[in-house]
């Protein structure tokens, strides 16, 4: 198989305006009696897309993947899949498969039964299905265990099972609930890349749920951060990590330190912000904002430039003390704590084998570049 | 998910079976006139002095542990056990005990050998004990067929139900052990009888002129014996039903399978274990099922329980009695370990 050129010639849809969405959700809520799982969820999703929805639990993404997969009914709006309303589509004749959480494989049958069972309720021939499920378990590297039963599989394995199944019909949609969550660390690692892998060449749209935003970073080509039943923001990775929108968001992917502010007079591409932890700072200048509005000003750790004499060029200088750190081989991560109190998170790239790093109880200088604050409203 | 339900499926009808042959052959044992004291105090003290000196010479604690369910198993299964069998290859005489000894020694001192197979050569040839056997065999096998057709939609129903409804449900399933069984047998005679309430309503409503006949009919024998025996149909298959991960049914139904294919294809081959463990807790005791003919069936209806019941207390014919009794285990014994050994088969494969 090899990759679909088509979606290689456009990779980024949802940037063009004149684009049409594959999958439109449309105001889509979900009731449990008093609680809403999710609440007036409405995001398009495009052809070809690896499409993660991130979230911690309870926020409500799989309830939104089960609707999608037609296993729970949404008590308003709509779901499209290719110019097709589901309302009235039960989940057997959807052209969605999903991919379970705990695999649900079929225990009293063989990897390739359980691999064949979608396509022999399509009525498809005995002899068409098992060649079908030997290209799939070729595809998966699952052809030497076809009549294991799934008890005699590893967790990868099974995982790998799972999707071939998921995968055996065809569908237009793959929707996976925690993938690689049973996975242990280093197979995860591993099991991304050969999801990708294997995404890329049938060319099927996939949405994935997850809790897990490194997961979520390298897998999707773009990521709804999910909260309280609703989207949060969609974005690219980047997008994501570089411009979040909300404080929960800046929160939830990576780590952030945040301060509180006033904005104060602003002259060009940048503003005063009064902030009670740093004092007066320069941050980039943000349109629609009032002076003396309440805001909050998100850095990320990596960002912040520690060093031990205040920099010549340095702006938005403070002095700190240095709590703890953690050397964690790449870089070491420190905690660091400014004259009033607050304690800072900074991490530093170990790129040399530098022979005299930062180390605990020193008294360091932090700087804070205008244009790596982000400026958050909410 | 079910690695050990298989095994402990035939296990459980295996105890069963025994446990009900063991308290048919206990009933002739406790009326030798053998000491029963002596013999249970001599087992016990047997089991003692056995533990002490297994302490000593280091047997392994596994042995320990099972010594009770072993000890339980050698006296109230595998003694009366060998005296039945003892009893089955004499004679009927009357004495007391009222069968024959198994040698005799001659005045000239040599030993006279009396036992014989004759009971079993007696009870194979004669179309009244096969009739009985086969007329046991149908009865029981159609009861447990009836049971298992209403008990799985209960079961599946209480499996499917939520909490708090669901405890409530199998409570009611296990209620009626709290009264007695020979009880509630006889309380479906006041259902069935010509002045039944059965009849009484269906007189009322109109539907029939004359009272129907359902007494001393076979067909309240199914009644009685499906009645009495849907709980241990019931709860073997709830236990199964209830681990079944329902994941496996929405995956079956996003595979594209309708609900009757899903059931046909996932739930009923993964509630296997319900069924034969069930199947067998009904079939077995139905088997030798004595009271419920005798209070609901018709009196010319042969079945092996009755059959034993004439041979030990009309006949007092103690041998020919525990030859039936026997035979009759060989007959549950053997299906049991073939049934076993194809699902332990299964698993390995």
């Amino acid at each position: 198989m090899t990759s679909n050129p088509a979606i290689a010639a456009n990779t980024r849809p949802w940037r063009d305006p004149s684009a049409k969405p594959f999958i439109s959700i449309k105001n889509i809520t979900k009731r449990f009696g008093d609680f809403t799982a999710v609440n007036d969820v409405s995001l398009d999703i495009y052809r070809g897309e690896l499409f993660c929805l991130l979230g911690g639990s309870g926020c409500g993404k799989s309830t939104l993947l089960r609707m999608l997969a037609g296993f729970e009914t949404p008590t308003s709006g709509q779901i499209i899949i290719d110019g097709q309303d589901m309302a009235r589509v039960t989940s057997d004749k959807r052209p969605t498969n999903m991919m379970f959480q705990s695999y649900a494989l079929f225990p009293h049958m063989s990897v390739e039964k359980n691999v064949a069972y979608g396509l022999l309720r399509e009525g498809k021939s005995k002899a068409e299905a098992y060649a079908r499920v030997a290209e799939m378990l070729k595809l998966v590297k699952l052809e030497s265990f076809a009549r294991r039963k799934p008890h005699q599989l590893s967790g990868g394995q099974r995982q790998r099972v799972a999707l071939a199944r998921a995968l055996i019909k065809q569908p237009k949609l793959l929707l996976l609930d925690e993938p690689l969550g049973a996975l242990d660390k280093k197979l995860r690692e591993e099991t991304q890349f050969e999801l990708i892998r294997i995404q890329e060449s049938l060319g099927v749209t996939f949405i994935v749920v997850t809790h897990d935003q490194d997961e979520a970073m390298t897998l999707a080509t773009r990521i709804g951060v999910m909260s309280d039943g609703v989207i949060q923001q969609v974005g690219e990775p980047r997008e994501i990590y570089e411009t979040p929108n909300t404080r929960f968001v800046a929160d939830f992917i990576g780590s952030v330190n945040l301060f509180e502010g006033q904005i104060g007079p602003g002259a060009g591409d940048v503003m005063r912000v009064d902030t009670e932890d740093l004092g007066p700072v320069t941050a980039p200048a943000m349109r629609g904002l009032t002076q003396g509005q309440k805001i909050w000003l998100a850095m990320r750790p990596e960002r912040v430039w520690m060093t031990r004499e205040v920099p010549p060029d340095g702006v938005n200088t403070v002095p700190a003390l240095v709590l703890d750190m953690g050397y964690v081989g790449h870089m070491s991560s420190y905690r660091v704590q400014l004259a009033n109190g607050r304690v800072l998170r900074v991490t530093q790239a170990n790129e040399g084998r530098r022979d005299n790093p930062i180390t605990w109880d020193e008294q360091v200088q932090l700087s804070f570049d205008p244009p790596d604050f982000r400026v958050l409203t909410q | 998910m079910s690695a050990a339900a298989p095994r402990f499926a035939p296990t459980v009808g295996l105890v069963s079976g025994l446990g009900i042959l063991a308290a048919m052959a206990g009933l002739g044992w406790l009326m030798l006139p053998t000491n029963v004291a002596t013999v249970l105090s001599a087992l016990i003290g047997l089991a003692l002095v056995a533990f002490v000196l297994g302490r000593l010479v280091g047997w392994s604690d596994r042995w320990m542990v099972i010594a009770i369910p072993l000890l339980w198993f050698l006296v109230f299964f595998l003694v009366p056990f060998f005296v039945l069998g003892r009893i089955s290859l004499s004679e009927a005489i009357i004495a007391r005990p009222p069968y024959s000894p198994l040698w005799e020694t001659a005045p000239d001192g040599s030993i006279e050998i009396l036992a014989s197979l004759q009971n079993y050569a007696f009870i194979l040839g004669d179309s009244l004990y096969r009739n009985a056997y086969l007329s046991s065999i149908q009865v029981a096998g159609i009861s447990t067929i009836f049971a298992l057709l209403i008990g799985y939609p209960i079961a599946y129903y209480i499996a499917r139900a939520e909490e708090p409804k669901r405890s409530i449900l199998l409570l009611m399933v296990i209620l009626p052990f709290w009264t007695s069984f020979l009880l509630r047998v006889y309380a479906w005679i006041g259902f069935l009888r010509r002045e039944g309430v059965i009849n009484n309503i269906l007189m009322w409503s109109g539907l029939i002129d004359e009272p129907l006949v359902m007494m001393q009919t076979p067909g309240a024998v199914y009644v009685g014996i499906v009645y009495t025996y849907l709980p241990f149909m019931i709860l073997p298959l709830y236990a199964t039903l209830v681990k079944l991960d329902g994941a496996l049914l929405e995956a079956a139904g996003d595979l594209g399978a309708s609900p009757m294919v899903t059931f046909f294809t996932i739930t009923l081959p993964l509630s296997m274990p319900g069924i034969v463990a069930g199947s067998m807790l009904v079939f077995i005791p139905a088997l030798g099922e004595y009271v419920i003919p005798a209070l609901l069936g018709p009196s010319d209806m042969l079945m092996i329980g009755r059959t034993l019941w004439d041979e030990f207390f009309s006949s007092r014919d103690w041998p020919v009695a525990s030859s039936v009794a026997i035979i009759m285990l060989i007959l549950v014994v053997l299906p049991i370990m073939w049934l076993q050994s194809v699902q332990n088969r299964q698993e390995q494969r």
